[in-house]
């Protein structure tokens, strides 16, 4: 069975008078019916462009310059804009970081989820209202049939959020990409809206992918991990595995960071330096200059390594691995 | 909403009062109107029967309660050169300035709004530059000259309309308006195009910046994740939330247009509040120009208290009593 992502040496691209932003840069992997998918990395590290690229959401001066999207076996990229409009929201949906701006201020809750149900079918009003009530209700949100008439800044950024959810929700879409979705929330908020997306994603049959470059929350919800760095996966494979034990030492350095790491009262490890500029990015490993184990070796790029689920592309990976 | 419209008419009184003492020191300030008033050959003893009969020889502040005390029994004072009430004379003359103003800052917001949201969705295209090209010369080429030009092309060498004056009225609601006669439609067409290239410049320039921004915001990249159409974008989303500037200036041009479009109005020969207000200053007409500046005032008042009310219904976060 195929699965219903394929995403394959995927390359979005920036143009800028610096030169050349590669924003991702030859990124592979695959998404399968129903699953969650964590994308982790730190800022710039591609994982939000990655999501957009898949929707056909990049803007000039970015463009998708190489590689292909496979959603349900149909070839996304080099489709027009209103062939990919159909797609988005129907078979493909987002939900952004913050619902705060997200969410049109001046148009009711109703209003917008009409709209967005109007996007691909003609319902009467009366439907539309009916099935935006029913999963305003599915998403948690007390009175759905009040809130219709609501607007955004009458609901709490918890309740915002689950409506922006609701909205990527109405068309039944097989995927979500979910741009870090509660990392504008307070904690206690986030805990409910993961327990309820892990929920929800299981009752549709849609599979999530969970962009985030908080480790935490992504372990608590995802069954597979992809770590980006500079534009590449630097590591990718089941999340048990690489929370025991991380291959690369970016993906090593990440987990050191976590707090829930450290023992009590002893120093949180950070990894020293920052990330390289997208336009001007070391020849070999991007990583290699914030890398204590980084060698000659390193000055040329590491090539893509597999043992069974898990890859990994580093020239010193962490364990020793049958040759 | 009751103590909302309560808290703007006691402010609106305060702000009438300022204004008329502003306005009555300010015209007291000009100087004697004694002398237009009179024939030059007049004796001393009429002279000075007319002075008493006007009030010119008592001190401003009683010249001023006096003033006061018949603006409340709405008496403004009749016009010296005209010599018929005041506000009568303003009233005959209004409906043609209204209708000029209307028909300019009305066409300069329904042509420029979406020219402006074009140009500022496809800033690169062709007709982008030409819009923008053409909002620049409305900015900076001069009213008075446009107006002339105007005249030149489409009156004196096209002979498609005609140079000036208001053209055949009809009456509607007790008002002479030009609108609705066909050739009516035609005086007016030249003076309005003349007077709303400006503002149709800053409609342009407003809805171009408001939609350059919206449309890099979350809320148009939600609406396209969610596979809204461009065109639901443009005129549901970012025509909304562009709205509240567009709907200022519209208030604030609206109301100095119809207070001030002397320049067009003279150029045209038409014969609007404009005309009448340089014609009452050169003339020292004191109760016309008190009367037509406290009108003035007076609009802008009431200009300002529609475009709240219109901020509230656009933008419920404006909305009173609306609650987090």
């Amino acid at each position: 069975m195929s699965a219903l992502l394929e995403i394959r040496d995927l390359a979005t691209h920036f143009a800028s008078a610096t030169g050349t932003v590669k924003a991702v840069d030859g990124v592979s992997f695959d998404v399968n019916a129903g699953e969650i998918v964590g994308l982790v990395g730190e800022s710039g590290s591609g994982k939000t462009i990655t999501g957009f690229s898949i929707l056909g959401l990049i803007d000039a001066p970015g463009r998708i310059v190489a590689g292909s999207i496979k959603l349900e076996g149909r070839e996304l990229v080099g489709l027009s804009q209103g062939e990919l409009r159909k797609l988005r929201g129907k078979r493909i949906a987002m939900v952004f970081q913050d619902p705060s701006t997200a969410l049109n201020p001046v148009l009711s809750i109703g209003e917008q989820m009409r709209m967005a149900l109007a996007a691909h079918e003609s319902v009467s009003r009366a439907a539309a209202d009916e099935r935006a009530r029913d999963l305003l209700a599915r998403v948690g949100i007390p009175e759905p049939a009040k809130r219709l008439d609501a607007y955004p800044h009458q609901l709490s950024g918890g309740m915002r959020q689950r409506v922006a959810i609701a909205i990527a929700l109405l068309n039944r879409p097989s995927l979500i990409v979910c741009d870090e979705p509660t990392t504008a929330l307070d904690v206690s908020i986030q805990a409910q809206i993961l327990a309820e997306m892990r929920d929800l994603a299981r009752d549709f049959g849609t599979a999530l992918i969970w962009i985030s470059h908080d480790l935490a929350t992504v372990s608590a919800l995802a069954s597979r991990l992809i770590v980006m760095y500079a534009g590449r996966i630097v590591e990718d494979g089941p999340i048990g595995a690489i929370l025991r034990s991380p291959r690369h030492p970016y993906t090593r350095g990440l987990l050191d960071s976590l707090p829930s790491m450290a023992a009590p009262g002893q120093e949180l490890r950070q990894i020293p330096g920052s990330m390289p500029s997208l336009a001007n990015l070391p020849p070999g490993c991007a990583f290699a200059p914030r890398c204590t184990h980084a060698d000659a070796a390193c000055n040329a790029a590491p090539p893509e390594r597999r043992d069974g689920e898990r890859g990994w592309r580093c020239h010193h990976p962490l364990i020793a691995v049958p040759a | 909403m009751l103590g909302f419209v309560i808290q703007r008419f006691l402010q609106a009184i305060a702000v009438m009062l300022v204004i008329s003492v502003l306005v009555f020191v300010g015209v007291y300030g000009i100087g004697n109107p004694i002398d237009v008033v009179i024939s030059p050959d007049a004796t001393q003893q009429i002279r000075e029967a007319a002075i008493r009969a006007y009030g010119f020889d008592q001190p401003l502040w009683i010249q001023y309660r006096d003033f006061l005390l018949r603006l409340l029994s709405g008496d403004f004072g009749r016009s010296f050169i005209f010599n018929m009430p005041v506000l009568e004379l303003i009233f005959s003359r209004l409906p043609a300035t209204l209708e000029l103003t209307l028909a300019a800052v009305v066409g300069a917001t329904l042509l420029g709004v979406p020219l402006g949201m074009y140009a500022g969705y496809k800033p690169d295209s062709a007709f982008a530059r030409i819009v923008m090209t053409v909002s620049v010369l409305g900015f900076s080429v001069p009213t008075f000259w446009i107006g002339l030009v105007l005249i030149f092309a489409f009156a004196v060498q096209l002979g498609w309309l005609p140079a000036g004056g208001r053209g055949p009225t009809a009456m509607l609601f007790g008002v002479e308006w030009s609108f609705l006669t066909r050739e009516g439609l035609t005086h007016l067409l030249l003076p309005a195009l003349n007077l709303s290239l400006f503002k149709f410049a800053m409609m342009v320039r407003l809805a171009r910046a408001g939609t350059r921004e919206a449309i890099l915001s979350d809320v148009v990249r939600f609406a396209r994740a969610a596979g809204e159409s461009e065109t639901t974008i443009l005129r549901r989303h970012v025509l909304r939330l562009i709205a509240i500037p567009i709907v200022t200036v519209f208030g604030l041009e609206f109301g100095s247009t119809l207070a001030f479009a002397v320049v067009t109005e003279t150029i045209f020969s038409w014969p609007g509040v404009g005309k009448l207000i340089i014609d009452s200053i050169s003339l020292l007409d004191r109760p016309v120009m008190v009367a037509y500046l406290m009108l003035v005032a007076f609009l802008f008042i009431m200009i300002n208290f529609l475009v709240d009310i219109a901020y509230a219904a656009l933008d419920p976060r404006l909305r009173a009593g609306a609650k987090r």
